[in-house]
């Protein structure tokens, strides 16, 4: 890596999180507070209910902090409004979820097409751009397939395409492999281990598989919403 | 645009449910439209009435007679251009199931009042010469398949007996509003055979009502008060009013029919309010998820909420489009079976507007409710609810 790419893409400070239930007010996240390089390949474990998706969801703006900032690439996304985090979420995060969450009632090729729909390219510009990130991830002959027709590991792939179409500034991937086979899951692990090598992605990756946290780099624990870097049992 | 394939394809997902839906739509617009011709049907009569045409009768209800002698009275009033007269008959066809208007006019100046009233020449001369002669609709004689010439008997519910008449004439209506159902004859056939019967018929020498012509619409009410005021205090005093009125007054006996149709026909809108509304709301929870997928990759509230509208949109314009293609052969089976009481069963461009309207609230109603909960759900919330 270069000294360019270790500056912190993403800096997280003081934040915390809690969610109401009820009654009752249930902490998820205390005064967290770290950074992630430019270029670096994080892993996010720990067990149920210690905060990480929690966290993930913070980073990429899909959800707000009760308490501190978290800037990434530079902007402070806890100070922007819904309709701007709306607008920095489709231009600077790429989102991987477990169960693909791609849209049944698109093709492979229209559902990688589908954010570049919030940016002003052509019909034909953002077809060749789909084609492209399909033909990334080795999907180039399911261009036309639904996502009923393809494999779970094939769909995970769509889902990569899809992430990374707009060139975001970070990726984030919950539970990437959760619902994989083990085939599959190495293939979507190598995937992302290549846009992170040949790319310079920035990847923050939430997971409960030990192998998968082997590809990262880096790992961080959470465990009851605190962050814990030099777990005893760190896999890495 | 790839947001309108997924609103398209959306619509049509669960094709059960959404079928099921159309079907509810097109039949509740179908009835609506029926409900809705009904209503227009009884105000035709209305619709159809002439701004220049007064009707005097007796002043104490139509089932009074007035003198004939009137006539001439009326004529004199200033304003008035040509006055005509005429007697309500009240004969049916064989049995009563064969019902429809008969009136005893005075043919000549009646046909001169009526110009919606299309006959051929030769027929109205025919007519004018025979004393027993008769003209019906084109609807009427097409019933019953009489021909020119044929000779038809009517049995007489006020005027009882039976009373043998010969078709001169088939007319046929200006207007598509016209009526094309009745029968007129002439009115000294029935005071003379009504002489002949019985020499002291309080009918004889009396009329049911007058038709009067005015020179210009706006001095009806003018005429309307010289014809009432001539026979003030007499036997057999007058009301006048517009040929519009008349109807109406007619109209206004059935008021609470009418009142109960068009409250019928809201209700029905309401209920396919409530069976979209259920869809929209089955249908937007099930795709929570992907929504806040949407939402995810930076679609805003109005993408989503445009999804929403859009799918119940589709839904209910298609459904209301085939519940207006229904319509119309339905209501050809229902003018088949009542046209003698609905003879201008017709499916009228404003109820077609009205079916546009009603569609379009039920399906701005129904997504109203799914999409507030779609745009309000946190993103967090909606993806996990996927899996």
């Amino acid at each position: 890596m270069t000294e360019e790419e270790k500056t912190p893409i993403v800096e997280i400070k003081d934040v915390s999180k809690s969610y109401r239930r009820g009654s009752y007010t249930v902490p998820v996240l205390r005064d967290i507070t770290f950074d992630i390089e430019g270029g670096e390949f994080l892993a996010l474990m720990g067990p149920s209910g210690s905060g990480k998706t929690t966290l993930l969801n913070l980073i990429a703006g899909i959800d707000r902090v009760d308490n501190g900032t978290i800037r990434v690439g530079g902007i402070d996304i806890t100070t922007l409004s819904e309709m701007e985090l709306a607008q920095w979420r489709a231009t600077h995060v790429g989102f991987i979820f477990q169960f693909y969450n791609l849209i049944p009632v698109l093709t492979a090729v229209e559902n990688v097409e589908l954010p570049l729909h919030l940016t002003g390219l052509s019909k034909r510009e953002r077809r060749e751009h789909a084609l492209m990130a399909l033909g990334l991830v080795n999907l180039d002959h399911r261009v036309g397939h639904y996502p009923s027709q393809l494999s779970g590991g094939e769909q995970q792939r769509v889902a990569i395409a899809r992430a990374i179409i707009t060139d975001p500034t970070i990726l984030v991937a919950d539970e990437p492999t959760g619902d994989l086979d083990r085939v599959s899951a190495e293939e979507v692990l190598g995937l992302m281990e290549r846009l992170n090598d040949e790319m310079g992605k920035t990847i923050i990756m939430v997971t409960h598989d030990p192998r998968a946290a082997n590809r990262a780099h880096q790992l961080k624990h959470l465990e009851k919403g605190f962050l814990n870097n030099a777990h005893p049992q760190n896999p890495v | 645009m790839l947001i309108l394939k997924i609103l398209f394809k959306n619509a049509f997902r669960n094709k059960l449910r959404t079928g099921l839906t159309l079907l509810g739509i097109t039949i509740a617009i179908l009835a609506f439209g029926l409900l809705r011709t009904v209503i227009s049907a009884w105000y035709s009569g209305v619709e159809a009435s002439s701004a220049t045409r007064l009707i005097t009768r007796n002043s104490v209800s139509i089932i009074f007679p007035l003198p004939l002698s009137y006539r001439d009275r009326i004529r004199q009033v200033n304003g008035v251009k040509r006055v005509s007269y005429g007697t309500w008959f009240g004969g049916v066809y064989i049995d009563e199931k064969n019902f429809f208007p008969n009136f005893a006019v005075d043919p000549e100046t009646f046909l001169d009042l009526y110009p919606e009233f299309i006959l051929a020449p030769e027929q109205r001369e025919a007519f004018l010469k025979d004393r027993k002669g008769f003209v019906a609709g084109r609807k009427l004689i097409e019933r019953y398949g009489w021909k020119v010439g044929d000779i038809v008997a009517l049995k007489g519910l006020i005027f009882f007996g039976d009373w043998d008449f010969v078709l001169r004439g088939v007319y046929r209506g200006r207007e598509k509003s016209t009526d094309e159902t009745q029968f007129f004859f002439h009115w000294t056939y029935l005071n003379e055979t009504l002489k002949k019967r019985m020499a002291y018929h309080p009918w004889v020498d009396q009329v049911g009502y007058y038709i009067v012509d005015v020179t210009r619409p706006d001095v009806g009410a003018q005429v309307a008060a010289g014809i009432d005021g001539l026979f003030k205090n007499s036997l057999a005093e007058t009301l006048t009013e517009t040929e519009k009125a008349f109807q109406q007054g007619f109209v206004a006996m059935s008021g609470a029919i009418i009142t109960v149709i068009q409250i019928v026909s809201l209700v029905v809108i309401f209920i396919i309010l409530a069976v979209v509304a259920n869809t929209m709301a089955m249908t937007t929870r099930e795709r929570i998820g992907e929504y806040a997928v949407l939402k995810t990759l930076g679609f805003g509230r109005r993408y989503i909420g445009g999804l929403i509208f859009g799918e119940s949109l589709v839904i209910t314009m298609l459904g209301c489009a085939l519940g207006i293609v229904a319509t119309f052969p339905a209501a050809q089976v229902f003018r088949n079976a009542l046209g003698m009481y609905f003879p201008n069963f017709n499916v009228e461009p404003k109820t077609l507007y009205l079916d546009g309207v009603a569609a379009c609230i039920v399906a701005i109603g129904a997504a109203i409710i799914p999409t507030t909960r779609a745009v309000q759900i946190r993103i967090a919330d909606g993806l996990r609810r996927i899996g």
